[in-house]
């Protein structure tokens, strides 16, 4: 296959505007080589720009480095360079003649899980690199944990560091072997594995001459072919209400449309629909598309519906197929990932939002934290803190229309804020399963553990 | 009017895929109605410069056919191209918004901001700014920026709060998760809004070619009175340019970004239409704020430190 990053003339305006977008995290251990596939992939789909790369060789050169440290490229805060870490989720931004990308590049250290939660929570694919020399490690395990937590479509595994272990086939194979077993019983739904050296230069944009036995794409080929559209469907269609808009004015006196950003599956012209938690009924009579009316609208469009009949809705309320309402209640089970410095207590008053809803909940029950180095259980921890992820049973003053996360990673998330200072608390997935679709046993607890 | 019959399996090819434009609009859209539903007073940083422009034209989309619930905010450095006020007040006036400025040249004729010895009034701007947003109460303001500019942005929110002196913490930012913006602050405070941090120069380009938006003419070439300075084009003017030394000639260009006269430089260019222009882009090898902009230049960390103070 030859590489799509060097267009042979300028792209048209139109074969630029007909790309898709894909949102994609990276994940790995501190020396897996993270920075420099990112850097690759960066350099090699020419997004590094001469300016960019003169600041970062100018910057090395301060430090009294020979070579240009990649990592600067990234690291953009102050604290970050000082201490060469990273610290935050940074976003950056490529393309190619097929597609363009956002890729959440989230920082590998234990203490930093919560960035992989952020990063993930908007990813399509994630890829988790590890070091061909040390195989599946702890923390490889705990991106796996993470993207399944998040329930990212799809996983790359980046076998990375081949050169030092001779391009061999069966390194590769053995890794790929334990990792698809490992992310397969969590429930990753894809997983790709893909042998490259991130430093060479090998399966990254280009195919690599060194390892001839391996017949699958490069890492920038999955990205750009990977399917990021939506299977509707099995998509319940979901529109949390953002707006009510009225313009009445004497050219539209009577204009009362809901405005929302479709969250699942799609809409219709002439669909019966519910107002939850009301549980009013009618039927959709129009759906404007930015100004432009359609017959049909589906995540993640942004839109306006407009009903038959004049019955109270506002921001807020969801609005689903009649012949698909998802439960109300005010008893939430889900899973969280604790985001605040400030840990989360048995008794903590909060406020939950979800979707487009806030209401105040308090915090019943932490049933159980999980350690993510064995996935085991640790029962009734009374509080998570930064990092943790565990069970929580929380109360809302108010019934609140949830999806399983297993169903919609929209309707299902929601976060947790301090009421006192606004702090973003906890990000909560409601539902019984972590992600297996069977419990998965732990050596050690004839129990398994229930996530 | 756009009819899909049936609802087919997930395929490469799929109807149901958003072209990257239509994913990048959808979700400024749904910012803009969020803050619309759950702010007071929010405002719109409006420059007459293409991000903002961009972002006006998201809003009007977002609220059709209701007016935009939003005014406007520009912050007049006095050193404004006359073209890009020009457009700005035309804007203003077509589509009935109101607009506050607040004023650069006030201050310094107040006594309260002192005219820099480099004639740069962009790192002034932000006194006025910051005093502005508390004196109405604003407390969402719209700023254009996107995270492919600079390093610092890269790692902005897109709800990004702000103390009541209008200060940027990088390491006290809250998570943002899926689509749940946090917009809750206390009185004083407020939240800085970027509905475009995920779009690149490119995009906001190919954005304009597709809606057809109107922009203020020196974004495409001209012939134009410049001299060079660290080399930059700049245009020779009343704010203190071309100094003893600098000559002054006429050359062939146009601008990636409009900002203060006395650091926004012009490039060398020969594209006079939106396609001509994109493709320019496409090839560059400078990105828009190396290419054009002097004060980011003065420290690694400049754009840093200037978020830090209130600066957008």
């Amino acid at each position: 296959m030859t590489s799509t990053t060097e267009p042979a003339e300028p792209l048209s305006v139109e074969q630029l505007t007909a790309t898709t977008l894909l949102r994609f995290a990276t994940a790995g251990s501190v020396d897996d080589g993270k920075s420099t596939l990112v850097g690759r992939l960066l350099h090699d789909s020419k997004s590094i720009l001469t300016d960019q790369l003169e600041a970062v060789e100018h910057a090395s050169r301060n430090r009294g480095q020979d070579t240009p440290d990649l990592a600067l490229l990234t690291d953009g805060l102050r604290a970050e360079r000082e201490q060469g870490i990273t610290i935050d989720v940074a976003y950056r931004y490529f393309a190619t003649a097929r597609r363009r990308f956002i890729l959440a590049d989230t920082p590998g250290h234990v203490q930093y899980t919560r960035n992989m939660v952020t990063g993930a929570s908007t990813a399509d694919l994630a890829v988790v690199l590890v070091d061909a020399r040390n195989g599946v490690i702890e923390q490889t395990r705990r991106h796996a944990a993470v993207a399944a937590l998040l329930r990212v479509p799809h996983v790359v595994l980046a076998v990375n560091k081949m050169d030092l272990v001779e391009y061999k086939e069966s390194v590769f194979a053995a890794i790929a072997e334990e990792f698809t077993a490992y992310a397969s019983e969590l429930g990753v739904p894809e997983i790709t594995a893909i042998p490259i050296s991130a430093l060479a230069g090998d399966n990254v944009v280009d195919a690599s001459a060194n390892m001839d036995w391996y017949g699958g794409p490069t890492v920038l080929e999955h990205l750009e072919t990977v399917p990021v559209s939506h299977d509707l469907a099995h998509c319940h269609a979901r529109l949390p209400v953002q707006y009510v808009i009225r313009p009445q004015t004497a050219e539209h006196p009577d204009y009362r449309g809901y405005a929302g950003q479709i969250a699942a599956g799609s809409f219709r012209v002439g669909e019966s629909v519910t107002v939850l938690p009301s549980g009013r009924t009618t039927k959709v009579a129009g759906i404007d598309l930015l100004g432009k009316p359609v017959d049909i609208a589906w995540t993640p469009q942004s839109v306006t519906l407009l009903l038959e009949d004049n019955i109270d809705v506002s921001r807020g309320d969801l609005l689903v197929p009649s012949k698909d309402a998802p439960p109300t209640t005010q008893d939430v089970e889900a899973t969280v990932c604790h985001v605040a410095d400030e840990p989360l207590t048995v008794g903590h008053r909060v406020l939950l939002k979800h979707g487009t809803r806030t209401v105040k909940a308090i915090v019943k029950d932490i049933p159980s934290r999980l350690t993510l180095d064995d996935l085991s259980l640790h029962p009734h921890p009374g509080r998570l803190i930064a990092n943790d992820i565990g069970r929580v049973k929380i109360r809302t003053a108010e019934p609140l229309p949830l999806d399983s996360y297993a169903d919609s990673r929209r309707t299902g998330a929601f976060i947790l804020i301090d009421p006192a200072d606004g702090t973003t608390l906890t990000a909560g997935m409601v539902g019984e399963s972590f992600a297996a679709p069977q419990p998965v046993k732990d050596e050690s607890d004839d129990d398994g553990w229930d996530f | 009017m756009t009819t899909v019959a049936s609802v087919s399996e997930e395929t490469e090819s799929s109807p149901y895929a958003l072209s990257h434009l239509d994913a990048l609009e959808s979700e400024a859209v749904h910012i803009f109605r969020e803050v619309a539903g759950e702010f007071e007073r929010p405002v719109i940083l409006f420059s007459g410069g293409k991000d903002s422009i961009v972002m006006l034209h998201l809003a009007l989309k977002a609220f059709a056919p209701a007016a935009v619930p939003f005014t406007l905010l520009h912050v007049d450095t006095g050193h404004n191209f006359p073209e890009v006020l020009e457009y700005r007040d035309r804007t203003v006036e077509r589509h009935g918004l109101r607009l506050h400025v607040a004023s650069v040249q006030d201050y310094i004729d107040r006594g309260v901001l002192r005219e820099r010895p480099d004639g740069t009034r962009n790192p002034l701007q932000t006194l006025p700014l910051t005093e502005k947003i508390q004196s109405e109460r604003f407390d969402a303001v719209f700023g254009g920026g996107r995270r492919d500019e600079e390093k610092a942005r890269a790692k902005e929110r897109v709800f990004s709060l702000r103390d009541e002196f209008s200060q940027w913490d990088p390491r006290r930012q809250r998570p943002e998760l899926w689509n749940l913006y946090n917009g809750r602050h206390a009185p004083g405070e407020h939240v800085r809004v970027f509905p475009l941090s995920n779009w690149t120069e490119l995009d906001v380009w190919q954005y304009i070619a597709r809606e057809g938006i109107e922009l203020p003419d020196i974004y495409f070439a001209h012939e134009r009175e410049v001299f060079q300075r660290s080399n930059m084009w700049l245009t020779a003017g009343e704010w203190g340019g071309p100094k003893d030394g600098e000559t002054v000639e006429k050359r062939l260009v146009r601008y990636r970004t409009v900002g203060d006269m006395s650091c926004t430089g012009a490039v060398d260019s020969d594209a006079t239409t939106l396609e001509q222009v994109i493709t320019e882009i496409a090839a560059s090898r400078l990105t828009e704020r190396g290419a054009t902009r002097a004060d980011d230049k003065m420290s690694e960390a400049a754009m840093e430190d200037r978020k830090r103070e209130g600066y957008f």
